[in-house]
């Protein structure tokens, strides 16, 4: 039976199909519904959200050498944070089978980089699996399983959204779970002290020719002859978008494991060509290979290092056609991402962004939709948890001259529970100074609602611990917390006034749940049922106070020049009611 | 057959563009063809512009479609169909919803809505307004408006007839919903002529 999934779907389904018992990821686009499908099966295996991507990656480190077969997935920038693991795991090796998804983010749809992740897996001298449908995302996670058992190490299946959230056909199987292979101390392996770690590295070594002669036989490296004297070889997506863009005027490589690469045979199926195209999306990995190994070919001479290929994209590069498109002159209006209604992080957001020669360092997550108009409530952005750290270096720094500038922090609950949590410690170790907010909304907003070690569910939609932000900062020694209601506008100004204030190290904790999300019966008991805010027109004076919350559920007619408030959007949040000088705003 | 039709669905996030594609394609890959069909999540879903794209046909290559490749626009939102133009084939088929979204732009007055869209869209191409909200409303819900769009993109694709789309609605749709749905997909469908 066939069925149209996505790639994640089918990465998950393959995950199941393989006999698959322990999975843990951290969500982050374009990665988070993988674990999201796995924990369908959720009878017949063991999933989790982990608080970050190094910890899903030991999480199933430990499943493998304890003898099951484990899958970790996250986002290319996750695998950052879960580098240092796998380097080493990449010495030790596997017990159970292991998978390590990396879903990069081409064009950055919704990332902060775009850093191509197939150089991981040189780096850390393992294998690499490339997907360019859902099928072979299915098939390449099932055979992932076996290379690594068969290989002894953990295998890389690398992805690119559009794999990702693609949908096409893929022919579902049954699930075959083989027995746990049995657990055996052996500290010769598993123990990575560095006179064990040397011997690996040898091991390691010999590993990488025996995948260098694997990859030139293995099914997935392939060449589809037309008998053409053009040849492209592609992997990923970009093989889809070569495909069209050639049809059957050029001779193919198929790169479905694409590192090691298969030299040999790529140095077989150039022999017979005149021209030899790289088609592959960021950095040149196959083509500076391939020119190392002395076979010549073109790829980013022609062929764009940033964003996203298409279909027309290689037609235009490679084959200098022009694509005629619709050619109309219409006015274009600007849509840019905004914070929905209802929003628990728009008050504070609001009130920071009033504060002057404020420094406010950003993090990731929907907050981070608060730099621009009409919030301007940002400075910078680097990493997940990264807002706190650099506040402190930034406050350090401005003491070492002597200038009293003031800095703050915005994080959400999960970013903090992700890596927020230990730039929290190094900065109230340190004695730092700068204010750090923590925008608590209940749930990991921007990819979609999941739950979190603050949110009381887990991936397997059991109750759990629900912990306290409140309580760890605490903890760590914090003497300066004050809780507040985000939708309280004066409560807000208010903390923020008293945190700068502050001697010693301040935290702010705002409390509210996410717009989007469904309230649980906990949520319902704290924080009660809100009404829909009405706009009462014959005291509206066309001040625009509440069109400038950002709030898009609020409508201003420039023709009566009076503001209205779409019934639909609202939730009752009451942000607008507050900034309203003439009370025009009700329920 | 051989042939591969492109559909581009755009519209603003939350406004079910992804069940609208996911529908059609699941009926087309009933009907037996190749079938792609791409979405893009994350932080644009926050009142961003948002794209799905199919492709069916015999066999499809690329789930994403190029410059100058679209078969057929349906924008469920009016001056969302500006956006994608450069996606249009010459002589591709617009099918446009008058239900307008204002972004904060235009709420904050930065920039203004765009007022002649339709009018100027209409002039080159073949445009088909879709009085979305108004037959979604008829049908029973403002939220079945992406199932009155679809209607019309099948429509504008001629497959009204060759596919049991009641059936489809059936087995996809929430029970209480379904009746609701399939008058929303037949008011789309008479939308176009």
């Amino acid at each position: 039976m066939k069925k149209l999934l996505t790639g994640n779907e089918a990465i998950a389904r393959g995950f199941y199909e393989a006999g698959g018992k322990v999975a843990s990821a951290y969500p982050g686009t374009p990665s988070t519904e993988i674990l999201e499908n796995i924990s369908r099966y959720k009878d017949e295996l063991y999933c989790e959200w982990a608080p970050n991507e190094k910890v899903a990656v030991e999480t199933c480190i430990g499943a493998s050498m304890a003898g099951a077969r484990a899958l970790a997935a996250m986002k290319h920038v996750g695998l950052n944070v879960a580098a240092d693991p796998m380097f080493t795991f990449a010495y030790t090796g596997v017990n159970g089978g292991y998978v390590l998804v990396s879903a990069d983010d081409p064009y950055m749809h919704s990332s902060q980089n775009e850093q191509d992740n197939r150089h991981y897996a040189r780096a850390m001298k393992i294998c690499m699996f490339e997907p360019s449908d859902s099928q072979e995302a299915k098939d390449m996670t099932m055979k992932a399983f076996e290379i690594s058992e068969k290989y002894d190490l953990p295998v890389m299946l690398r992805t690119t959204t559009r794999v990702c959230h693609s949908k096409s056909l893929v022919e579902i199987g049954e699930r075959v779970l083989p027995e746990m292979r049995p657990y055996v101390k052996n500290r010769m392996k598993y123990d990575a002290i560095p006179a064990i770690s040397r011997l690996l590295h040898t091991k390691v070594e010999k590993r990488a020719k025996a995948l260098a002669e694997y990859s030139e036989s293995c099914e997935f490296n392939y060449a589809i002859d037309n008998g053409a004297k053009i040849g492209v070889v592609a992997s990923g997506i970009a093989f889809q978008y070569a495909r069209e863009a050639f049809g059957d005027s050029a001779n193919y490589f198929k790169v479905g494991f694409s590192y090691p690469l298969p030299i040999e045979s790529i140095r077989k199926f150039a022999s017979s060509l005149d021209t030899l195209y790289v088609v592959e999306e960021l950095d040149p990995f196959m083509e500076d290979q391939l020119k190392a190994a002395g076979i010549p070919c073109i790829g980013k001479k022609k062929l764009p290092i940033e964003g996203e290929f298409n279909p027309t994209l290689v037609r235009e590069c490679l084959l200098g056609e022009k694509v005629e498109h619709l050619d109309v002159k219409t006015p274009l209006v600007g849509r840019a991402p905004t914070l929905c209604a209802g929003c628990p992080h728009r008050g504070m957001v609001l009130e920071l962004g009033k504060v002057k020669d404020l420094i406010i360092s950003g993090d990731i997550g929907c907050y981070a939709l608060g730099g621009g108009e009409p919030y301007n409530a940002k400075d910078c952005t680097i990493c997940m948890g990264a807002s706190i750290s650099m506040a402190h270096g930034m406050n350090k720094a401005f003491e070492q001259y002597g200038k009293d500038r003031k800095v703050v922090s915005i994080i959400g609950d999960s970013t903090f529970f992700h890596t927020g949590i230990v730039s929290l410690e190094g900065l109230v170790y340190n004695k730092g100074k700068a204010l750090t907010i923590i925008l608590d909304n209940r749930i990991t907003g921007m990819t979609g609602h999941q739950d979190n070690p603050g949110s009381g569910y887990t991936l397997m939609g059991e109750p759990t611990a629900d912990i306290s932000i409140e309580a760890i900062v605490r903890a760590f020694g914090v003497k300066n917390i004050k809780v507040v209601n985000p939708l309280d506008l004066k409560e807000c100004r208010e903390a923020l006034k008293w945190g700068f204030a502050q001697e010693e190290t301040a935290v702010i904790i705002t409390r509210y749940p996410c717009a989007l999300k469904k309230y649980t019966q906990q949520d319902i008991d704290e924080f009660g049922k809100l009404s829909k805010c009405t706009v009462d027109q014959s005291k509206c004076i066309g001040c625009q106070a509440c069109v400038r919350t950002g709030c898009p559920a609020i409508l201003f007619d420039r023709k009566t020049n009076l503001a209205n408030i779409d019934s639909i959007q609202c939730t009752g949040c009451e942000i607008c009611k507050q900034v309203c000088a003439v009370g025009a705003i009700g329920k | 057959m051989d042939k591969v039709t492109s559909i581009l669905l755009v519209g603003v996030g939350g406004q079910g563009t992804i069940l609208a594609s996911k529908l059609f394609s699941e009926a087309m890959a009933e009907e037996g063809f190749d079938v792609k069909m791409s979405e893009i999540h994350g932080m644009s879903q926050r009142g961003g512009g948002v794209s799905t794209q199919i492709r069916y046909g015999k066999k499809v290559y690329s789930p994403i479609i190029g410059e100058g490749c679209a078969d057929i626009l349906v924008s469920m939102e009016t001056a969302e169909s500006a956006r994608w133009l450069n996606y249009l084939k010459p002589d591709a088929k617009l099918i446009i919803s008058d239900y307008r979204i204002y972004p904060p732009e235009v709420l904050s007055g930065r920039e203004e809505y765009p007022q002649t869209t339709i009018e100027d869209l209409s002039k080159v191409a073949d445009v088909t307004v879709v009085h979305a909200e108004k037959l979604a409303l008829e049908a029973g819900s403002a939220k079945c408006m992406n199932i009155v769009l679809l209607g019309a993109l099948v429509k504008g694709l001629g497959l009204e007839n060759s596919v049991d789309w009641n059936g489809i609605i059936e087995k996809t749709v929430k029970p209480a919903f379904i009746e609701m749905n399939k008058k929303a997909f037949r008011l789309g469908v008479e939308a176009v002529s």
